[in-house]
């Protein structure tokens, strides 16, 4: 059986399934249940001094009949007094002392942040995570993403909670910036243990057109709340993907955003994270996918004959080329399966009006679309808009050219084939 | 027009495709691929943009909607109920030969157009007046249709019909499960209110009112005469009380009352979709045996198979290759005996008697074509229909005719394709572009 523990950044948890911090970790009640169903880890939802909220609290995009493809909120760290928390820490601990409990943190002062991070160990945290990222609300105090946003203050932040703390650190990362890459390298020069990502984007979930008030409304006014959810996951990856093929960067990565299965969990994992958070999909459907999670995972695992968890941490990440490293010989063009074909022609519409006019209608009864392959450029949209799984493929051509980057053309001349679709 | 009695026996029936909630219309729509040059839409007579309504109801724009359907048929509400959509738009719907339930076309043209018939939204204006006038004999699908397109463009329009109302067999035919003649004739008046179409009812020309007559008094003349009364066969016996022409016995089940509370066991003869819609009105209103009896096959019926099942699911039984040669009973039938016949509907010698305390006749209709063509120079007929070349004009200038008259008896539907088309061959007719 293959080997699912996990190891983030000194952290270690029976798999790489961690719960993020958010609501779904706001009580050692819910985080004790979230064990019992599997989940390997738990971020706790982010101590520091207790807010208020303010209802409601959560905006969602619906799109075509699904429910929560995105997904925003507007609410702060925890409520709820910091004794109570560590209390029920100490207890969790107690009870599942093999599964990791991080402990999310935000504070100001050096001296806060010290008394926090020792009550925190006290409690029995396994790691703590800084929560830089937080984009509404604890901004506007100089907390949350305003931290993450400067290099500067992110590095020397890290650098106090490194001296106080005796458990791994893990600086979480806000997306809200130009470029990933400095911000991750100010956490590791600030001595973190490793980085979580992303956090929320900035965002306005949508407004109510009747109302004409932005969602979600409190009262007659709302404001802008963190992105996630299954949209935002490719942000994510590049975002991981990005630091995790930075040489310069060597710290381990705990990936955020947008995972809603087992299958998004290894994408992040195949893109160089050791360990996996989840938030919004538990909170639209419970504790209980991890079940499938696990499972997904293993079967995965031993059908690529790989023995752990660890084994795959990064194993795309030299995938992640530059455009001007693509080899502009490669040549792909659509093959459209009579067989499975039902003939509802998406694929000649979006080529038509979205591609390069390369697709027709079929000349007999057939309905099977007729593609002209010698203008066809390999775009992939037939393929993406076809209903029929398997139906249209990208089959790749030989047209004997030998491959051809744009830096090898423009550093070594080499030869491009002729371009196709651009009359 | 006449209104209806509220005591109707058709109100027993409920919506055998009821209503979509909001919430089931969306998550249907959203379903929709949005095919491009869609089967669905193909295989629909009138061409509806199906693809394009349901988008709009998914996106919430029920108003437009309905809008795209009634552009391309007026009768969109009566069609979406009344229409076999298993064999048109829903049966070439492209999930088919995915083998995923294909979309619920039928029941999404339903709720757009409910929505916008009960909101009272309003799509047409009457074109400015061309001085042109058309006499539209009929005042069922066709005429409608055409009326209203010709008012559209800006033609007086008259509608002559012998019932007290209009909506021809939406009105007075239709099963109740699939739309009752409440809905019909506020269709009806929807699609009267383009405004200016005189409707004169309880006058059946050829006898009310001539044809020349008929002629002189308009520009033009739209034949959508439907079909005549129940054929009967002459068999002896058939004069016994309980025995009724199936169209004629629907028709007041519809408009007014039946009473069937003594009928125990009941028989249809006739194999086609007459015959199965009154196997299941008989069984609906509580008969608890009712046997359809046809000469051909199982295979042989022209009832729709979809139909068919459902009859069968709710009770039905069949005696195939069967024809009554004589009702039996003292004063009121009491039972049939049959002639079997063979393959070739020949008798085989061998007979079978059936209980029957109630018989409907739904052996066809008859045709008025050759009756018309008799008193009209230049109209032709065969077999009974009127001959209309591919505009549905009629071999005497200035004359068209559409629907079962012309069609020999096909749907709500057709009859409103070939009323639109007959108005744009009538406007160029009187020298419109």
């Amino acid at each position: 059986m293959p080997d699912l523990t996990a190891n983030c950044a000194g952290i270690e948890s029976p798999n790489p399934f961690w719960l993020a911090s958010a609501p779904p970790t706001n009580s050692g009640e819910q985080i004790m249940r979230a064990f019992d169903h599997g989940w390997g880890g738990a971020v706790w939802k982010t101590l520091g001094t207790p807010i208020q909220n303010v209802s409601s609290r959560f905006g969602a995009i619906h799109h075509q009949g699904s429910r929560g493809v995105g997904f925003n909120n507007i609410e702060l760290i925890t409520d709820r007094p910091l004794d109570v928390n560590f209390r029920e820490i100490e207890e969790v601990k107690k009870h599942y002392p093999e599964h990791a409990v991080i402990v999310s943190l935000m504070v100001e002062t050096k001296e806060e942040w010290k008394e926090i991070i020792a009550r925190s160990i006290d409690a029995g945290a396994d790691g703590l995570e800084l929560n830089f990222g937080c984009p509404h609300g604890m901004c506007e105090r100089g907390m949350g993403s305003a931290v993450g946003q400067e290099p500067a203050v992110n590095e020397r932040i890290t650098s106090w909670v490194k001296e106080y703390s005796t458990v791994p650190v893990l600086v979480k990362l806000t997306p809200n910036v130009a470029d990933i890459v400095p911000h991750g390298l100010a956490a590791q020069k600030g001595g973190a243990d490793g980085v979580s990502l992303i956090n929320t984007i900035k965002s306005i979930i949508g407004v109510d057109i009747d109302r004409m008030v932005i969602e979600p409304r409190v009262g007659g006014l709302s404001t802008n709340g963190g992105y996630c959810g299954a949209a935002v996951r490719p942000i994510a990856l590049h975002m991981v993907a990005g630091l995790a093929r930075d040489p310069a960067f060597q710290l381990p990565i705990s990936g955020i955003g947008g995972v809603t299965n087992w299958r998004d969990a290894v994408e992040f994992i195949l893109l160089g994270s050791s360990s996996v958070q989840v938030c919004t999909e538990v909170m639209l459907r419970g504790y209980r996918i991890v079940e499938d999670m696990i499972e997904g995972l293993e079967s995965y695992l031993r059908e690529k004959k790989v023995d752990s968890v660890a084994a795959l941490v990064g194993a795309a990440v030299p995938t992640f080329s530059e455009w001007g490293d693509l080899d502009l010989n490669h040549e792909t063009v659509a093959k459209i399966d009579p067989e499975t074909c039902i003939g509802c022609y998406k694929c000649m519409v979006a080529c038509h009006d979205g591609a390069h006019q390369c697709i027709f209608p079929a000349r007999d009864d057939s309905r099977v679309p007729i593609v002209d392959e010698a203008e066809c450029v390999g775009c992939n949209l037939c393929e993406i808009v076809c209903p029929v799984e398997g139906c249209i493929t990208m089959v790749e051509v030989d047209n004997g050219f030998t491959p051809a980057s744009w830096n090898d053309h423009v550093g070594d001349g080499k030869t491009l084939r002729p371009k196709k679709g651009a009359h | 027009m006449k209104e209806l009695p509220r005591q109707r026996t058709e109100t027993l029936f409920t919506d055998r495709k009821g209503a979509y909630t909001r919430q089931q219309a969306l998550v249907e729509a959203h379903r929709c691929l949005f095919c491009e040059d869609a089967p669905c839409t193909r295989a629909c007579p009138t061409h509806i943009d199906i693809a394009g309504f349901i988008r709009k109801i998914a996106t919430g724009n029920l108003r437009g909607s309905a809008g795209t359907i009634f552009e391309s048929n007026i009768l969109g509400r009566s069609c979406a109920r009344t229409c076999p959509v298993e064999v048109l738009c829903v049966g070439d719907c492209v999930y088919n030969e995915l083998g995923v339930p294909p979309i619920q076309i039928g029941k999404l043209q339903r709720h757009a157009t409910d929505a916008a018939i009960e909101a009272e939204w309003s799509y047409f204006e009457a074109g400015a007046p061309t001085g042109r006038s058309v006499g539209l004999v009929g005042g069922g699908p066709a005429s409608l249709a055409c009326a209203h397109e010709l008012r559209r463009l800006g033609h007086a329009a008259t509608i002559y019909e012998r019932h007290e109302r209009l909506g021809g067999l939406n009105t007075h035919g239709v099963a109740p499960y699939k739309l009752k003649a409440d809905i019909a004739v506020e269709e009806v008046d929807w699609v009267l209110s383009i405004g200016e179409i005189d409707v004169r009812t309880g006058v059946e020309v050829g006898k009310d009112l001539g044809w020349e007559e008929l002629e002189s008094a308009h520009d033009a003349v739209f034949l959508g005469v439907g079909l005549g009364a129940d054929h009967r066969l002459s068999t002896p016996g058939e004069d016994l009380e309980g025995i009724v022409g199936a169209v004629d016995w629907i028709e007041r089940m519809k408009t007014g009352q039946v009473d069937v509370s003594e009928v125990r066991s009941a028989a249809v003869i006739g194999g086609g979709n007459t015959a199965i819609d009154g196997v299941r009105e008989l069984l609906g209103l509580g008969i608890e045996r009712v046997t359809l009896i046809y000469r051909g096959d199982d295979s042989g019926r022209s009832g729709y198979d979809h139909e068919w099942d459902r009859a069968k699911r709710e009770g039905a039984s069949a005696l195939w290759r069967a024809v009554p040669v004589e009702y039996e009973g003292t004063g009121r039938v009491e039972r049939i005996r049959c002639a079997r016949l063979d393959g070739d509907k020949r008798p085989t010698g061998e007979e079978i008697t059936v209980d029957a305390d109630f018989v409907l006749l739904a052996v066809g209709q008859a045709k008025l074509g050759d009756a018309i063509a008799a008193a009209l120079s230049g109209v032709e007929s065969e077999g009974g229909r009127l001959v209309v070349d591919e505009s549905g004009a009629l071999g005497r200038p200035g004359w068209f005719a559409g629907g079962d008259a012309s069609n020999g008896a096909k749907e709500v539907v057709n009859a409103v394709a070939e009323g639109k088309r007959a108005a744009r061959a009538i406007h160029e007719h009187l020298g419109g572009a």
